[in-house]
């Protein structure tokens, strides 16, 4: 069953690209658009136990051994629904060809499906590869020279990443001799708090590749540029999703399934996690472009989520998953906002803006309820989540990094009231007299993103319930 | 250690790591691009021969075949579109040539003595390097890592839209 999440986007863009050119250009936008929709309705299915994951659709003809547990099945769900945003943005903001786009984020879509669902360190090593190609090919899909730069930048980071990566696999299997996620589990178990130095060198190189792709804070460098140069409908799925899934997520994998056994491991992700979430939010305070705040307040957020992940316990783990899913949807949101400012202002300059929410009533209403999530204003979805990562801390007598986190969030509030004052209130900006809402398919997307918001904050006891029956914690 | 307990196998393993490491440096360094592609395919000729020598047939005759025969190809094919610069050019290249070096060879040490270290802490599993399972390479390709296979067959795809988007121009009048 599983394997359907990579097989009909494969089968999909083969079948697209043997259509005539007339046609294919015609349909590719549906065509996607509908993968993304059954790839939602097949992980909901899925979650919802209606569908049993391990049932066999294809035989013995593949020998592929895909997992999934809830968490991977709501990443399916979420990789899903931010690459629909992104398909619509392209079609909306209408930059160049957007056929080769279409194509292209099916081709991420594979990669990011197949990050989630193997459990074997190499392969999580090929599908990261793949996720990470087509991103710097995305990056620079209509050869602007900025673009050409941020992705240039974002390869020779993803390089030393890559270096760094197919270093520890080396090293695991000299060691344990298997990269089956369990295998090595077992044999971190077994030693206990005495692991031999290869070992320990493995997990920091890998980390400290990981970190380079998700962008954590000494290794941010690229994340900007590469945000800010992309195509509107490419920063909305790279800061979206993309970089979330592999460099957050995979943490989440590689700590969970490998080195969870040794604490030591989970406070150098807590250190890690929390230098990005202060030095993200205070670097988002003072930048002038919208989506640079936007990326500085990605590489914060993207902090907590490590938090999370480094407390370990399952309650953490729940909360980076579930901040995971609300950073995914509010800052999707938030990104869209920027490019709907972008195409109708022509600017992004935060100086230059001013007063938008009277012209652009949608934008500047969603943009208001992401950035509360954001900030985790109660009852919001973010805010939960932000509660759960601090709770977890608080139980797991982590108290410094749970104090950290809580004045964190008022940083937070302070860079996003600073952006709203500027962009969507106060005096009506030079010039911006005649400026109208954008399109119909982008206000929809902003308010489907805003309802998730605000119904997982609202519904969040029953989703509290349902996790716990599923029994996580 | 005394050098006479050196053996000749030893001698060859020595020399060709010098090899490897001089043919690499050759390619970074060198200014003319065709002479640093050379420099690359002689470079992963001598990683063939290492991994003969290591007993690693398979992954010695793809490293042959595709990266010194295919990927050398490839770069000589592309650097013969190019125009070659010009005389003022190479002078302000010339220029800042060894000041950008100047960190290399201390990267080099800095590795070199952290790998070896890394390596005589080592408790190598020797069981993964030799091989003894029975399955033969086909079996592994296509049973074992099968994913490994189809993700290969998405990230040829990626390649082809990443030429068609970078290369592909439509004349715009």
């Amino acid at each position: 069953m599983l394997l359907l999440f990579l097989i009909v986007p494969l089968t999909g863009l083969i079948l697209l690209n043997l259509l005539s050119k007339k046609a294919a250009q015609g349909s590719a936008f549906g065509f996607a658009f509908l993968i993304m929709i059954s790839q939602m309705v097949l992980s909901l299915l899925i979650g919802s136990s209606m569908l049993n994951k391990d049932m066999d659709l294809f035989g013995s003809f593949f020998l592929i051994k895909l997992t999934a547990n809830p968490y991977s099945v709501l990443m399916l769900f979420t990789i899903g629904l931010v690459s629909a945003v992104a398909l619509v943005v392209g079609k909306c903001s209408n930059e160049g060809d957007n056929y080769k786009f279409n194509n292209l984020i099916l081709i991420v879509l594979m990669g990011m499906n197949g990050v989630v669902m193997v459990n074997d360190l190499f392969s999580l090593y090929v599908f990261l590869e793949i996720t990470a190609v087509t991103s710097f090919i995305l990056i620079v899909l209509y050869k602007k020279r900025n673009a050409l730069e941020g992705s240039f930048k974002y390869l020779i980071m993803s390089a030393i990443a890559t270096v760094l990566m197919l270093m520890a696999i080396s090293l695991i299997i000299l060691t344990v001799g298997s990269l089956n996620y369990s295998d090595i589990n077992l044999y971190v178990a077994k030693l206990g708090g005495s692991l031999p130095f290869p070992v320990m060198a493995a997990f920091v190189m890998f980390v400290s590749g990981l970190s380079i792709k998700a962008g954590l804070m000494p290794f941010h460098g690229w994340l900007p540029d590469a945000y800010m140069s992309a195509p509107s409908s490419v920063s909305v799925l790279l800061a979206g999703i993309v970089t979330k899934i592999v460099g957050v997520y995979t943490m989440l994998i590689v700590f969970q399934n490998v080195f969870a056994s040794d604490k030591r491991f989970g406070t150098i992700l807590m250190i890690f996690g929390c230098f990005s979430i202060v030095f993200g939010a205070i670097l988002a305070i003072g930048q002038k472009d919208f989506k640079r705040m936007l990326a500085y307040s990605s590489i914060s957020q993207v902090g907590y989520i490590i938090l999370g992940i480094g407390i370990g316990t399952p309650l953490g783990i729940l909360g980076a998953v579930f901040h995971f899913f609300n950073h995914a949807s509010f800052k999707t949101l938030l990104f869209v906002n920027a490019t709907a400012v972008e195409k109708q202002t022509g600017t992004r300059q935060l100086d230059k803006l001013g007063g938008l929410a009277s012209k652009m009533p949608v934008t500047g209403g969603t943009s208001v309820v992401a950035f509360l999530s954001a900030a985790g204003i109660p009852p919001l979805a973010g805010f939960w989540s932000k509660l759960i990562i601090i709770i977890a801390a608080w139980q797991a007598l982590e108290y410094s990094f749970a104090i950290i986190a809580i004045f964190a969030s008022v940083l937070t509030l302070a860079y996003f009231l600073v952006l709203q004052r500027r962009v969507f209130f106060g005096e009506l900006g030079e010039g911006f007299q005649e400026v109208k809402e954008v399109c119909a398919g982008i206000k929809v997307v902003e308010i489907v993103l805003a309802s998730i918001i605000v119904g997982v904050g609202i519904l969040f006891p029953f989703i509290f319930d349902f996790i716990k029956s599923l029994g996580l914690l | 250690m005394s050098f006479s307990d050196i053996t000749s196998d030893q001698v060859v393993m020595i020399l060709v790591l010098l090899g490897i490491v001089i043919s690499a440096v050759v390619a970074v360094t060198v200014r003319d691009l065709l002479k640093a592609a050379i420099a690359l395919a002689v470079t992963s000729a001598i990683l063939t021969v290492i991994m003969f020598i290591m007993n690693a047939f398979m992954a010695a005759v793809f490293e042959l075949s595709v990266c010194t025969g295919l990927i050398t190809v490839v770069f000589i094919s592309a650097i013969s579109l190019t125009r070659p610069k010009t005389k003022e050019e190479n002078v302000k290249i010339e220029k800042h040539k060894l000041r950008r070096f100047v960190l290399l060879p201390v990267i080099l040490i800095v590795v070199a003595v952290s790998l070896v270290l890394l390596f005589s802490k080592l408790n190598i599993n020797w069981a993964v390097l030799t091989g003894t399972s029975t399955e033969s390479f086909a079996d592994i390709l296509w049973k074992v890592r099968q994913i490994d296979v189809l993700g290969q067959i998405i990230i040829i795809l990626a390649g082809v839209f990443g030429v068609i988007v970078l290369f592909k121009e439509r004349d715009v009048k």
